[in-house]
């Protein structure tokens, strides 16, 4: 009687295991609870909650995975998760991660990232209108794109109006742009903006993206570490700076750079793009953090933006739909609304000064009557039109941001003289060749 | 009946409860402490990388790794950098603490408020390292409050720089180092003091001899294996430094890589996923610890034993 009653109530666990897994089976057809996203900062966050998170399934949650850039932490972390992707529980899966210009490239020839079209379900034309350069990026050997991106980054020099007007008695961006638009006549104005007390740049690496942007050739040949003739003509040029006291000495990110920029900074101008003028140095203009984004806060509203003596591109953000996600419908339509939908990015780019990736809206917004508060009332979006067009990253290399890095880091020694060029070029060696030990010198 | 029982408790054996008591410690060591080590070991054979999220190897390539840091690698430099900014902390940090503890356990001082003071000094060994390191990053940057009061006060017209200078980055993190941990060993040296016979300060104080006599006769002698065991925990901990650097020069042991300790040059390759010269600078840096310890275990000792069997001798 006991033997059977066992028997029948193994029967009654085991049929029962069985119908769980017939539902769990037609589950799989159903989108996941939990969409996880990685990335670096809130840009995106930001982003997100703005101009889509209410249109989240209400029982989904979104679980954000933030981890710092510098030192590549963000690609170790990521790295990790996604070599365990396979193994992971569904909810503990990666859906969506970001990837910046530096290191896109790791990615994009990886089957870590899915097909935006193939896999993910975007049509052409859901992204035709966005730069080319954005999609040539994230473009893999087979001609699959994997990734998309909300922004096009091309960049220009931030100067700060009321300095301008008193090295060189205008503060109109045409003018401006006259007297900025070659090196040497930057120098110039460099040379007669230290003669009223001022830094003509921040510190050390501010002009570094000028430079690496327009690089001729990658970072790596081979597996063997290419110095390109651009990173050469920053090194001269930021040693000269630095001795003739043209710039603050500070490191990028620093808070002495932010400083520079406070409504008592020094500094005559940032190089950055779109995304820099709304996210960084608007922000730390700012002397009430939480104060208005208003003339009179800070340095708020005493900005301009010209192309200054070279054109360029720095940065950009895409996202990467994870292979092995189950939230593939969701991911489409972030990708859509975020990238493709006009009214998005006009929203973007009109309510926090980012340049959108679709070159039509730009176009409109270029023509239109839009004014940047933190710009001084100009239109920037028309000064970054022509630029943008021209934007071409061909060279770019999956070690871009560990060889930024550790150059930054190694020759702000040669800057504050403590090192000669040759030391610094060793360390510099030294140091990527632990980052990357496939490399050779 | 009787003698039955006897035999019977004769042949229990308790020492296996001694057995079952040790234990967990063997077990905890074996798993965290053991395995890891020889695995480490073990690893330091291989060529055994990741290149973005492709893996390289393992493969077994002998003692190449070895080859490579002792040849190529400045790892000599680096066991410099850390020995010289552990010294500049351990020196201060020893005297400052035996004279403290000496204060502190003074029966003739007498101090007030002890147990405020003790914990007062404590207190930066609880903040972490690194928010430690960030603070000092803070303060001591070119636009931070030290160099507002310095240009202030006159005593400069420019801001010191002085994270990019070698003398003060090593100074300043041999002095983080040294508020940490001078408060704890101040500590250890307390109790090493109390532990001392008072009878013996008193009669040698009622025979006339002064203070300093007390102590360089009867304190420091009695004094030496807490005093070697200070030494030698600060030295393996002095060998690991790594949260307070790492933080304040940027990983990179900025200026000029001078302030680079063994244990950020090892974090370099583990961050780029290279177990195989991780594993073998990790053995370089056991060797170079265990080598040290028995060195100044060795050499302080020495005199202890040394005294205690002459007095042995003199009996």
């Amino acid at each position: 009687m006991k033997k059977a009653l066992l028997l029948c109530v193994l029967a009654a666990l085991a049929i029962g295991s069985l119908s769980a897994n017939g539902s769990q089976d037609e589950m799989a057809v159903e989108e996941g609870k939990v969409l996880n996203i990685h990335c670096w900062n809130t840009e995106f966050q930001d982003r997100f909650n703005a101009y889509y998170a209410d249109k989240v399934p209400a029982d989904v949650t979104v679980n954000w995975v933030i981890t710092p850039n510098a030192d590549n932490a963000y690609q170790n972390k990521l790295d990790e998760f996604l070599l365990q992707q396979e193994n992971a529980a569904a909810d503990d899966k990666v859906d969506i991660f970001l990837v910046e210009a530096d290191y896109a490239l790791k990615y994009v020839d990886t089957p870590y990232a899915l097909d935006v079209i193939g896999d993910i379900g975007l049509s052409e034309s859901d992204i035709a209108n966005q730069y080319g350069y954005t999609k040539d990026i994230m473009t893999d050997a087979d001609g699959l794109l994997k990734g998309v991106s909300w922004q096009a980054c091309p960049g220009g020099f931030i100067y700060r109006r009321s300095i301008a007007k008193d090295v060189l008695g205008t503060d109109d961006p045409v003018e401006v742009q006259k007297a900025l638009d070659s090196w040497e006549n930057f120098d110039k104005v460099a040379a007669q903006a230290k003669a009223k007390d001022y830094f003509m740049l921040s510190g050390y690496d501010d002009a570094f993206r000028v430079f690496s942007d327009n690089m001729t050739s990658k970072w790596v040949e081979g597996n063997k570490i290419n110095i390109d003739p651009a990173i050469e003509q920053w090194i001269d040029m930021t040693k000269t700076y630095t001795e003739m006291g043209y710039n603050n000495k500070a490191n990028l990110w620093s808070a002495e750079s932010w400083s520079g920029a406070a409504s008592d900074g020094r500094v005559f101008g940032y190089y950055g793009p779109g995304w820099f003028v709304d996210f960084c140095l608007g922000p730390a203009t700012k002397a009430d953090a939480d104060g208005e984004n208003a003339i009179g806060n800070g340095s708020y509203g005493d900005w301009g933006l010209v192309k200054g003596p070279q054109g360029f591109s720095w940065g950009g953000t895409w996202i990467v739909g994870a292979a092995g996600s189950d939230n593939l419908t969701l991911i489409k339509d972030i990708m859509i609304t975020l990238t493709g939908d006009e009214a998005t990015l006009k929203s973007i780019a009109t309510e926090m000064g980012d340049f959108t990736n679709n070159e039509k809206a730009m176009a409109e917004i270029g023509k239109s009557d839009y004014s940047n508060a933190f710009l001084g009332g100009q239109n920037h979006i028309s000064e970054f039109l022509e630029s943008a067009k021209s934007i071409d990253r061909s060279n770019m290399s999956p070690y871009d941001q560990g060889m930024t890095e550790k150059l930054m880091n190694s020759f702000s020694d040669y800057f504050n003289g403590t090192i000669s060029k040759d030391k610094a070029w060793d360390n510099f060696y030294t140091s990527v060749l632990e980052l990357y030990p496939n490399l050779t010198r | 009946m009787h003698r039955l029982v006897l035999k019977r408790k004769k042949s229990i054996s308790y020492s296996k409860w001694g057995y079952y008591f040790i234990a967990p410690f063997f077990i905890i060591y074996i798993t965290f402490s053991l395995i890891p080590l020889l695995s480490t070991f073990y690893n330091s054979f291989f060529e055994n990388y990741r290149v973005g999220l492709t893996q390289v190897g393992p493969e077994f390539v002998g003692l190449d790794n070895y080859v490579q840091i002792l040849t190529e690698s400045d790892v000599p430099r680096y066991a410099m950098n850390t020995i010289i900014m552990w010294i500049l902390g351990f020196v201060p940090q020893i005297v400052i603490s035996l004279l403290l503890a000496l204060w502190f356990s003074s029966s003739n001082l007498k101090l007030k408020g002890l147990a405020f003071f003790k914990t007062v000094i404590y207190m930066p060994n609880l903040i972490m390292a690194a928010a430690f390191s960030m603070l000092f990053f803070t303060m001591f940057s070119d636009a931070g409050p030290i160099n507002s009061i310095l240009v202030s006060a006159g005593f400069t017209d420019d801001p010191v720089r002085f994270l990019t200078m070698k003398t003060t980055s090593r100074g300043l993190i041999a002095f983080m180092n040294f508020l940490m941990w001078y408060g704890n060993t101040t500590i250890l040296l307390m109790a090493g003091i109390m532990g001392i016979d008072e009878s013996l300060i008193e009669a040698s104080r009622i025979d006339g001899a002064s203070s300093i006599q007390i102590f360089t006769k009867i304190i420091f002698p009695l004094l030496l294996p807490i005093l070697v065991y200070v030494m030698i925990t600060s030295l393996i901990g002095g060998l690991q430094m790594f949260d307070v650097p790492q933080i304040l020069t940027k990983g990179d042991g900025l200026p000029d890589r001078t302030t680079l300790t063994l244990i950020m040059y090892l974090n370099k390759h583990l961050f780029s996923r290279n177990f195989g010269l991780g594993g073998a600078v990790s053995t370089l840096i056991f060797i170079l610890t265990a080598i040290l310890s028995v060195f100044v275990y060795n050499m302080t000792m020495k005199n202890y034993y040394g005294e205690n069997r002459n007095r042995k001798g003199g009996k």
